[in-house]
């Protein structure tokens, strides 16, 4: 199973029956490939959907039916389309019980970086601040280092997304949990040691007497 | 009764050194003909309030190429490298904004609002210069009003009252827009007798649209 994969799977796990869910682009997208079975979970695209579904048969795509990305999608049947007063109001109001974002930086308070490099790359936070600032539950969803730099760190080097921490960080090494004491080790990717985990981490680890393995 | 104008009527309402809304999302519900004819035409010195900047050569991406922009307000503008090359060598001025607060600003601005408090940015750069308030234990920044010159929207169907209807994702933005500026121009895909379109299906009031471009031909 690829890093990317084994993320999503794990991610998956957290969605809860008859929910609101938005996932943010790349990664989080990949989510709604793995949600158990029997499970009803109504995903959310900010740009003015509730209710969609995969990429239309060739041909098939309606121009006026896409993804916050711009691809194209399908309605599922009790789909809701609205405009983005709405789609934000349903964001912030409360409305919206988890949302899996991607992260470049996660700092010991387990607060997320997610929107800006200066001087590098400057997309620009979207619907990012949004969503941390409003959905019930924020899951990060992301590589636990990049190119052997650590990417959970004592302290931000880039411009946060949000001052809220995270409720939940998945990595394709550990899930961790952001608590009051700092950040709770919970559980391990197989085959994986705490001793991996933390030569990987530069931001300091609460480890507990037992580790499980993640349950994919 | 309005008389459908052609985009290229259209484009020449719109004063160079304005401000534009510009509905759409990753040029997903952006009236792109009255967009090509604003570039055929020269456009200059614009600023731009929309979602995104679109991609190179696409949506608010055409109007960016074509060097008709000076000043974008925009939330993401990730997928359109041009821009982010302009603003690097200081060609353009680029205001971030966060999605749900630009959707709001833009709602304030057309429901006679003075600002929206939002805890969206709260904490981070975004904050810099605002108004921080508590409001029963919780802070939000004070997020001012944004209004524009015009609104050029795109929309499904349209009667010739200029009542319009949106369809699915191509919405997102335009509703509001159509509120929030002193001329409104709409780009529908398609225009029906006046009655067709039933009352609960009426997204925009034509009341408040000033200007209805013709159906593409």
């Amino acid at each position: 199973m690829d890093a990317k994969e084994l993320i999503a799977r794990r991610v998956a796990q957290e969605l809860r029956n008859n929910t609101l869910v938005n996932l943010g682009i790349g990664l989080p997208t990949m989510v709604s490939a793995y949600v158990p079975a029997g499970m009803v979970v109504a995903f959310q695209s900010e740009n003015g959907i509730i209710g969609f579904g995969a990429h239309p048969p060739e041909g098939m795509e309606d121009p006026n039916l896409t993804d916050a990305g711009g691809g194209f999608i399908s309605a599922l049947p009790g789909a809701y389309a609205f405009d983005s007063a709405t789609s934000f109001a349903l964001i912030r109001g409360g409305h919206l019980d988890m949302t899996v974002l991607g992260g470049l930086e996660v700092d010991a308070k387990g607060r997320l970086a997610n929107w800006m490099v200066p001087g590098k790359m400057i997309a620009g936070m979207g619907g990012a601040m949004d969503l941390v600032a409003g959905a019930k539950r924020v899951i990060v969803a992301m590589q636990h280092a990049a190119k052997g730099q650590a990417k959970i760190v004592p302290e931000l080097t880039l411009p946060p997304t949000a001052a809220r921490p995270a409720s939940l960080i998945v990595t394709d090494l550990a899930v961790i949990e952001p608590t009051h004491d700092g950040l709770m080790l919970r559980e391990r990717a197989p085959d994986v040691t705490v001793a991996d985990i933390l030569a990987a981490t530069t931001a300091p680890l609460i480890i507990p007497e037992t580790v499980p393995e993640m349950r994919l | 009764m309005r008389e459908a104008i052609s985009p290229t009527e259209a484009a020449a309402l719109v004063r160079d050194g304005s401000t534009v809304m510009i509905g759409g999302f990753m040029g997903v519900g952006s009236p792109h003909r009255v967009i090509a004819a604003l570039v055929a035409r020269g456009a200059r010195d614009l600023t731009v309030i929309g979602n995104d900047a679109g991609r190179p050569g696409h949506g608010i991406g055409a109007l960016i190429d074509g060097g008709c922009v000076t000043r974008c307000i925009a939330s993401h503008i990730g997928l359109n490298p041009n821009l982010q090359k302009k603003m690097i060598a200081g060609e353009i001025v680029v205001e971030l904004v966060p999605q749900g607060t630009l959707a709001e600003r833009i709602r304030a601005g057309g429901a006679g609002l003075g600002g929206v408090l939002t805890p969206t940015g709260v904490g981070t750069v975004v904050a810099e210069g605002k108004q921080l308030l508590n409001i029963d234990g919780r802070d939000y920044l004070l997020e001012k009003p944004l209004r524009a010159d015009y609104a050029l929207l795109h929309c499904y169907e349209a009667d010739y009252y200029a009542n319009l209807s949106y369809r699915l994702t191509a919405r997102n933005f335009n509703p509001v827009m159509a509120m929030a500026a002193d001329m409104v121009i709409a780009e529908p895909d398609e225009i029906v007798p006046i009655g067709l379109i039933p009352p609960d299906h009426v997204c925009t009031p034509g009341i408040i649209v000033t200007h209805l471009v013709e159906r593409p031909h």
